[in-house]
């Protein structure tokens, strides 16, 4: 299929079966935090408008969560059929973080779920509450330990080699790897502030379509404070990150850089456009400003970043994809701060809820956050190679002896089946967003009157927008 | 070291695996029945009386896959890269069940067929692939230098594709029996009136793959037919044969929990008897729990949190089912 090799074609299919689910966890750690919060308020204060938005987002949040179950599902399984040689090779320290990650994180959220999007009006407000924070809490232990496993594949520490298996030897070392901080930090934060502009462009598309009501202004006022904080503290997690890569990955930084070769006692420029050319060992059409890479990345103006061609040709990464998706998780985030600093100007002058230029960035910046997650993935992935465990096994030896032809009808098929069926359920999700908030004035909100039909079927019915006919409930009454 | 790690691990997976069996077994037969049952109402029914458990129910699935790459790296990659296109597509067929579930009751009236069929379809594929690929599994695979050195069409075979079937007939007993504990009226008359014949063409899978896996492999017909062992697992054959007449005179009586609780005692039986003819391998026909064993770093390590963890998950998946008990009707949903 178009000149590309049966390993080509696995790292594809794994790429996109990867890359469609980070989009539903990474909104799913946002949203449960941000509901956990929301509860918390109301809890606190009794304003009506917290509890609304409640209801409002945890509709969105269980199609959502529904959709990473059955695409992380996929993923359990995939680790095996695509990649059986580095399953047997290092499957004594992935597969034990990848049961504890079931174990503490999965089973905790698939329990507390439940209670969480049907028992409202079942259990005590206190007992409700306890169960939306375990699944926030859920979401947060996920994120620990399937970081903790990427994490060791970048910068493996703590295990032996004995007859060409890994064997780990400090659990502690294995868990808290040099990586492992930084990235669970920025990946973290970058679930919060994707959810965030999710948040903040739905409010935005209510508000430019003049429906105007106080859960509305609420939640673009909660996402342009977080953008507003969190975006910078992004930014600066993201250098600390970038320092990390460059002590351990040093290769890596060298392709983000698109930068090939160092002159004796020069320090390094950086390089904000260019093409880089892996053949021609250079990058084009470069635009670059002195000195600035090594100020950037040592912290000083005479030291010398690594360069590209100080690797072997077979331990490069693809300097030329790395480059750009780089650029695009950089210009995003700095997008962001933009933003948060124009909505702290625009409520310091009253217009925060009535600029449309502002409001207008602000639903376009809607799916930014999942695009940069995206971009930094790409961009730490492709930049690890050629290493599937760094410095210990690389890619082409980790693969499954599949045929080319095998691969390429799997991979066709799924890429039909997750456009058709994620297609449609993030249809369902917009249209949950088009919905609004709505007020519920003192009434049982989820208990299904007159006109509100509900389902209990979970995890994603409780997303019924109740435009449509909805089934019965079990056991209402028990 | 006087604990054996592995022998731990194997049985708590296998432990995982038949929790698997028997809660995703009865949510997938509901799918296969759903051909049988023509009305939204009684469809929305029968949707409803496993809604608020499945999720949790496949969890099952994902902690046998982690547990198996945590604890038996080595059988994880031959058995997964062995299996790539049935596990493929019993992962597609449950990724369609899985929207269709929750997408049918938002789908306008007019697509809501199509999410029927995904569900129905859905549930076929995986069943059918799980089927085949543990028929596979039985058969063994070919393994040189700890890689699989098999071909990529070499689980397919008359064996696993009866099994696929088998399987089929299985589930769609236990969501039958199921569907009679949790339903009433024409439904559950419809369901009353499916489960003799059910039970009696499980009874003939069962008996066709009791005399095939002897018959076919030695080292099978060896494990059952030699002295002692026969005499040691002699009551297996005899507690299915009770048991599948209990089913049926329960079943007579017009009973509504018995026939679901002899149908999973039905299930564990057979779940049995495999275990006896392939123990201790877990990549048959020769690979041994031991021998595809994570060093004990691995296995230890993880056995701690399994064994405080696990009674908790068990604790609020009892508990779950237990919010949800008795009878679903039509007219639930509406108070």
């Amino acid at each position: 299929m178009f000149g590309l090799e049966a390993l080509e074609l696995a790292r594809i299919q794994f790429a996109f079966t990867v890359s469609f689910h980070i989009l539903f966890p990474a909104i799913t750690i946002g949203l449960a935090s941000y509901l956990a919060v929301l509860e918390g308020l109301w809890l606190k204060t009794h304003e009506q408008v917290y509890r609304d938005l409640y209801h409002f987002w945890s509709k969105i949040f269980a199609v959502n969560f529904g959709m990473g179950v059955v695409s992380g599902l996929v993923m359990a399984y995939q680790f095996g059929t695509n990649w059986s040689r580095f399953s047997e090779f290092a499957g004594s320290i992935t597969g034990p973080l990848l049961t504890y990650e079931v174990l503490t994180a999965f089973f905790l959220e698939a329990g507390f779920l439940g209670v969480m999007l049907f028992g409202w009006n079942r259990v005590g407000r206190g007992l409700h509450f306890f169960a939306t924070v375990m699944v926030a809490v859920g979401t947060i232990i996920s994120t620990f330990w399937i970081l903790a496993s990427n994490s060791w594949m970048q910068t493996p520490q703590g295990y032996e080699i004995i007859d060409g298996r890994v064997i780990p030897v400090d659990w502690l070392a294995v868990i808290f790897n040099p990586s492992f901080p930084y990235r669970l930090m920025h990946m973290a934060t970058a679930a919060f502030v994707a959810t965030a502009f999710f948040v903040g462009a739905s409010a935005a598309w209510h508000l430019l379509r003049g429906s105007d009501n106080p859960a509305v202004r609420k939640m673009l006022s909660m996402a342009m404070w977080m953008a507003l904080i969190v975006a910078p503290v992004q930014a600066v997690i993201g250098d600390f990150h970038g320092l990390n890569t460059l002590k351990h990955q040093p290769a890596k930084i060298a392709a983000i850089e698109g930068h090939w070769e160092n002159h004796p006692g020069e320090p390094t420029p950086l390089i904000l456009f260019g093409l880089p050319d892996m053949q021609a060992e250079t990058t084009r059409f470069k635009l670059e400003i002195p000195a600035l890479g090594s100020l950037i990345l040592t912290h000083s103006l005479d030291k010398q970043v690594p360069a590209l061609k100080e690797f072997a040709p077979e331990d490069r990464p693809n300097s030329t994809v790395v480059f750009w998706s780089f650029r695009i998780m950089v210009g995003l985030g700095m997008l962001m701060i933009l933003v948060g600093l124009w909505s702290l100007w625009l409520r310091r002058s009253g217009k925060l809820y009535s600029s449309r230029p502002f409001l207008y960035l602000t639903l376009w910046m809607g799916p930014s956050g999942l695009i940069a997650i995206l971009a930094g993935w790409f961009t730490t992935e492709i930049g690890r190679q050629p290493w599937v465990v760094y410095g210990l096994m690389r890619t082409a030896d980790a693969v499954s002896n599949h045929s080319y032809t095998q691969l390429g009808i799997t991979l066709v098929m799924f890429v039909v089946v997750y456009f058709a069926l994620f297609g449609t359920g993030l249809g369902y999700m917009m249209r949950l967003v088009r919905k609004g908030p709505q007020s519920t004035v003192g009434e049982q909100p989820q208990s299904g009157g007159p006109g509100q039909q509900r389902t209990p079927a979970r995890p994603l019915s409780a997303a019924d927008d109740g435009s449509e006919h909805a089934a019965a409930r079990p056991n209402e009454g028990n | 070291m006087g604990i054996d790690l592995p022998l731990i691990w194997a049985v708590i997976i296998i432990f995982g695996v038949m929790m698997y069996v028997v809660m995703d077994g009865f949510d997938l037969g509901i799918g296969m029945l759903f051909p049988f049952v023509k009305g939204k109402a009684d469809r929305d029914v029968m949707m409803n009386t496993v809604a608020p458990v499945w999720d949790g129910n496949e969890t099952w699935l994902v902690l046998g896959g982690a547990a198996l790459f945590g604890a038996f790296p080595m059988a994880y990659a031959v058995v997964l890269e062995a299996l790539y296109l049935p596990l493929i597509l019993m992962l597609v067929g449950l990724i369609f069940r899985g929207v269709a579930f929750e997408f049918r009751f938002k789908a306008r009236d007019a697509k809501r067929h199509l999410w029927d069929k995904a569900f129905i379809w859905g549930s076929l594929v995986a069943t059918f692939f799980q089927g085949v690929a543990l028929g596979a599994f039985i058969e063994g695979f070919k393994v040189v230098d700890r890689h699989f050195a098999g071909g990529t069409l070499d689980w397919l075979t008359p064996f696993s594709l009866f099994c696929g079937l088998g399987l089929i007939v299985a589930y769609t007993l236990l969501g039958c029996t199921w569907l009679i504990m949790k339903t009433d009226g024409p439904l559950h008359q419809r369901m009353h009136d499916l489960a003799r014949p059910l039970a009696l063409v499980l009874l003939a899978v069962i008996g066709v793959v009791s005399l095939w896996t002897p018959l076919a492999y030695g080292q099978i017909a060896e494990r059952w037919f030699s002295m002692p062992n026969l005499i040691w697992f002699m009551p297996v054959p005899i507690l299915v044969m009770v048991t599948f007449y209990a089913l049926l005179r329960a079943v007579a009586q017009d009973t509504h929990y018995t026939p679901f609780l002899l149908t999973l005692v039905l299930i564990f039986l057979g779940y049995s008897g495999l275990g006896i003819s392939l123990w201790p391998n877990i990549i048959p026909p020769s690979i041994s729990i031991w021998e595809a064993a994570a060093p004990p770093q691995s296995q230890g390590f993880m056995l701690v949190g399994t064994l405080f963890i696990l009674p908790f998950i068990l604790g609020y998946t009892f508990w779950s089912y237990y919010v949800f008990r008795g009878k679903v009707s039509h007219d639930d949903g509406y108070h």
